[in-house]
């Protein structure tokens, strides 16, 4: 996983309430079998027309955001179906932080195991930088270490954060060799639970 | 006060399941693990680029069920004519061989939804933890086990250790009171529901499901509420098992025998919430009130009472909200203020992980009885699984179905998401008993409208969003 540590990048408005994972990720990108690839298709219906041109109007295909690295959204980011493909079509894209009121709790999940950093911040504070981001200047910085982020005008919003998810994403650990190192704390509670509850065994 | 307290029945299976903690963040074993084939290839790659084992085959189960048509499946991945989905159910099959996991491939008569094929296998039992890389896994805490929907980093997780790394979510219960109107089910529930929280109600909690109402539902009935439950943004969703799960569970091929069904049973009767156990949150809802309900937006939460009308974008109270609303109306080519039943209809589907199992076929075929399908209208029912496409078939379902003008498909996700050929085209608006009315879901530019199985069938019939207490 790659590691967070802190961002300086353009952010991108885009103030809608509930864009679920089928908004970042149509079901046709979701046939691949690998993990790269994906930014063709990040937000689909919302960049291409019919047609397959660009549509102008939307935010990610305006020169100003075309780099953007930073997504500030509505409530309830990530809603929808589990697909990992919505933060591996972020990332691909250059999205590194996704700003919001609030995530679903798979998409928050995932975001984590990839190394997309969620920020939760209060609704007046994403309005502002919302309004920011639509201005001239639109770059924010994102410090994970001191949990903050500052706003194109200088103001500077703390945000929480799960202390462990934190440690994770600023050295990009990876949770399945952390886990494997309690293998035998695993290999106990199997055997405890084979003798209490036999029938699950040879299922 | 925690400690006075009881417990609730998802802190009874938490605590079951915890091999180690650290920080409040624990180890939890998975006791089952479901997979498919569009979020596993990539979990497979992780494992062998890593020199991995999968610690428990015997605890996974695979099927295929996202890309596979809803015909020629006798013919298995050669019925699929798309070449990615046919390479990705490939995939699938090579790892689950190269693994040892048991498989459903396309064409077995066990195959179907992976929500509809664990139950009905037996595999998902009470006091379970079950995992799957779809969000409708909650489906299964239908029987009191705790399930929920992981990502692709999770199912190599799994894979590879049987546990997941997670924190405790809080708890929350839902009680649902008293005795529904005629033609109102746990699909008008589960609407309701997510109509009073929002779709981001539940986020961080597990919701438990009680009251009378819910007591009187059929597993396939729990199944469907619980289902909805991550359309409210609570991961998981349970219902207490009682004598109604036992019955369902019963004899089914995965499900203990003889003496140690007497013990399983006996262990399953310990999960339920403690009398003094405390909720973080509590709403209480009266089944009498509840309507036969619609979707008349772009998210679950946009309900509606089938006798009500669209709302207004103003009605909504922040700015993100009325910009949603502004676009879905747009998209959905409605106007504020319009009865719903106005609302005319181009294709029904009656299928999904929510509504395609016995009683819902059941239900829908009541009403398609001796109707037929209007005009213009294009209607296709696609049963869960391979089995209840047979039960149905044994009871005749298919040729009331037939009969009546409606399409009889072989078992799959299908329109519900669109992955195979079963979509919308732009514009067109459709009775769906599926789960989510997001843009473009069943299909770009396609409108959808969520209801019960009765519904889509009434709407069937009338061309139009109809009541379904008028076919009653």
């Amino acid at each position: 996983m790659q590691a967070f540590t802190r961002l300086d990048a353009q952010a991108a408005p885009l103030p809608l309430a509930n864009i679920d994972t089928d908004q970042i990720i149509p079901k046709q990108f979701l046939k691949t079998v690998e993990r790269a690839g994906l930014a063709k298709g990040l937000f689909y219906e919302y960049r291409f027309d019919e047609q397959g041109r660009e549509k102008p109007e939307f935010v990610l295909n305006q020169p100003a955001y075309k780099n953007a690295g930073v997504l500030v959204a509505g409530d309830n980011f990530g809603c929808g179906s589990s697909r990992e493909h919505a933060p591996w079509a972020l990332m691909d894209f250059g999205i590194k932080a996704v700003i919001s009121t609030s995530f679903a709790d798979i998409f928050y999940n995932n975001c984590f195991q990839n190394g997309l950093l969620p920020v939760v911040l209060k609704a007046e504070q994403v309005q502002q930088l919302m309004d920011e981001a639509r201005g001239g200047n639109h770059v924010v910085s994102i410090d994970l270490e001191a949990q903050s982020v500052t706003s194109p005008s200088g103001q500077v919003f703390t945000f929480e954060i799960d202390p462990k998810r934190k440690a994770k994403m600023l050295k990009g650990l990876d949770a399945i060799g952390e886990t494997l190192e309690a293998a035998s704390a695993i290999d106990t509670y199997e055997s405890k639970v084979a003798l209490a509850r036999p029938w699950l065994e040879g299922a | 006060m925690r400690l006075m307290s009881g417990k609730t029945l998802y802190d009874k299976i938490w605590d079951a399941h915890v091999v180690a903690e650290q920080d409040g963040e624990a180890i939890l074993y998975i006791d089952l693990h479901l997979i498919h084939e569009v979020t596993t290839p990539q979990a497979f790659a992780g494992l062998r680029a890593n020199r991995r084992a999968v610690r428990r085959p015997d605890r996974t189960l695979a099927v295929a069920d996202h890309n596979v048509p809803t015909e020629g499946q006798e013919l298995g991945v050669d019925a699929v004519a798309d070449d990615e989905a046919r390479l990705q159910l490939q995939t699938l099959g090579k790892n689950v061989e190269e693994y040892g996991i048991e498989y459903f491939p396309m064409g077995d008569i066990r195959n179907g939804i992976v929500h509809v094929v664990g139950p009905e296998q037996g595999r998902t039992q009470p006091g379970m933890t079950i995992v799957c890389g779809d969000s409708h896994t909650s489906t299964h805490g239908a029987f009191g086990a705790l399930a929920h929907g992981i990502g692709t980093s999770e199912v190599e997780h799994v894979l590879a250790t049987q546990t997941l790394r997670q924190t405790k979510a809080r708890n929350f219960r839902v009680r649902i009171e008293g005795e529904p109107a005629p033609g109102v089910g746990a699909k008008d529930y589960a609407l309701a529901v997510i109509g009073e929280i929002g779709t981001a109600g539940g986020t961080g909690y597990v919701i438990e499901y009680a009251g009378s109402a819910v007591r009187a539902l059929s597993m396939e009935g729990r199944m469907t509420l619980c289902n909805l439950t991550i359309e409210g943004g609570a991961r998981a969703g349970l219902v207490a098992p009682d004598e109604t799960t036992f019955e369902y569970l019963k004899g089914r091929p995965a499900t203990p025998k003889g003496g140690a069904w007497e013990m399983a049973v006996g262990y399953w009767k310990t999960f339920f919430s403690d009398e003094d156990a405390v909720f973080d949150r509590e709403i209480v809802l009266d089944a009498a009130k509840i309507a036969p309900s619609v979707t008349w937006g772009t998210s679950p939460e946009d309900v509606v009472a089938v006798t009500g009308t669209v709302p207004a974008p103003d009605s909504f109270a922040t700015p993100d909200k009325r910009a949603s609303a502004v676009r879905a109306l747009d998209y959905m080519g409605l106007e504020a203020g319009q009865p719903i039943t106005e609302a005319k209809i181009d294709v029904v589907f009656i299928g999904s992980c929510t509504n395609s199992r016995i009683e819902d076929l059941r239900s829908a075929a009541k009403i398609a009885e001796g109707r037929q399908v209007a005009e213009g209208v294009r209607a296709m029912v696609v049963p869960g699984s391979g089995l209840v496409r047979a039960q149905a078939e044994e009871e005749g379902l298919d040729q009331v179905f037939k009969a009546a003008g409606f399409e009889w498909r072989e078992p799959g996700c299908s329109m519900c998401l669109g992955m195979n050929p079963d979509r919308l085209s732009p514009g067109q608006r459709c009775a769906s008993t599926s789960n989510r009315n997001f843009e473009g879901r069943q299909g770009r530019g396609g409108r959808t409208h969520l209801m019960s199985p009765a519904m889509a069938a009434a709407a069937a019939i009338a061309g139009h969003i109809a009541d379904v207490r008028d076919f009653l």
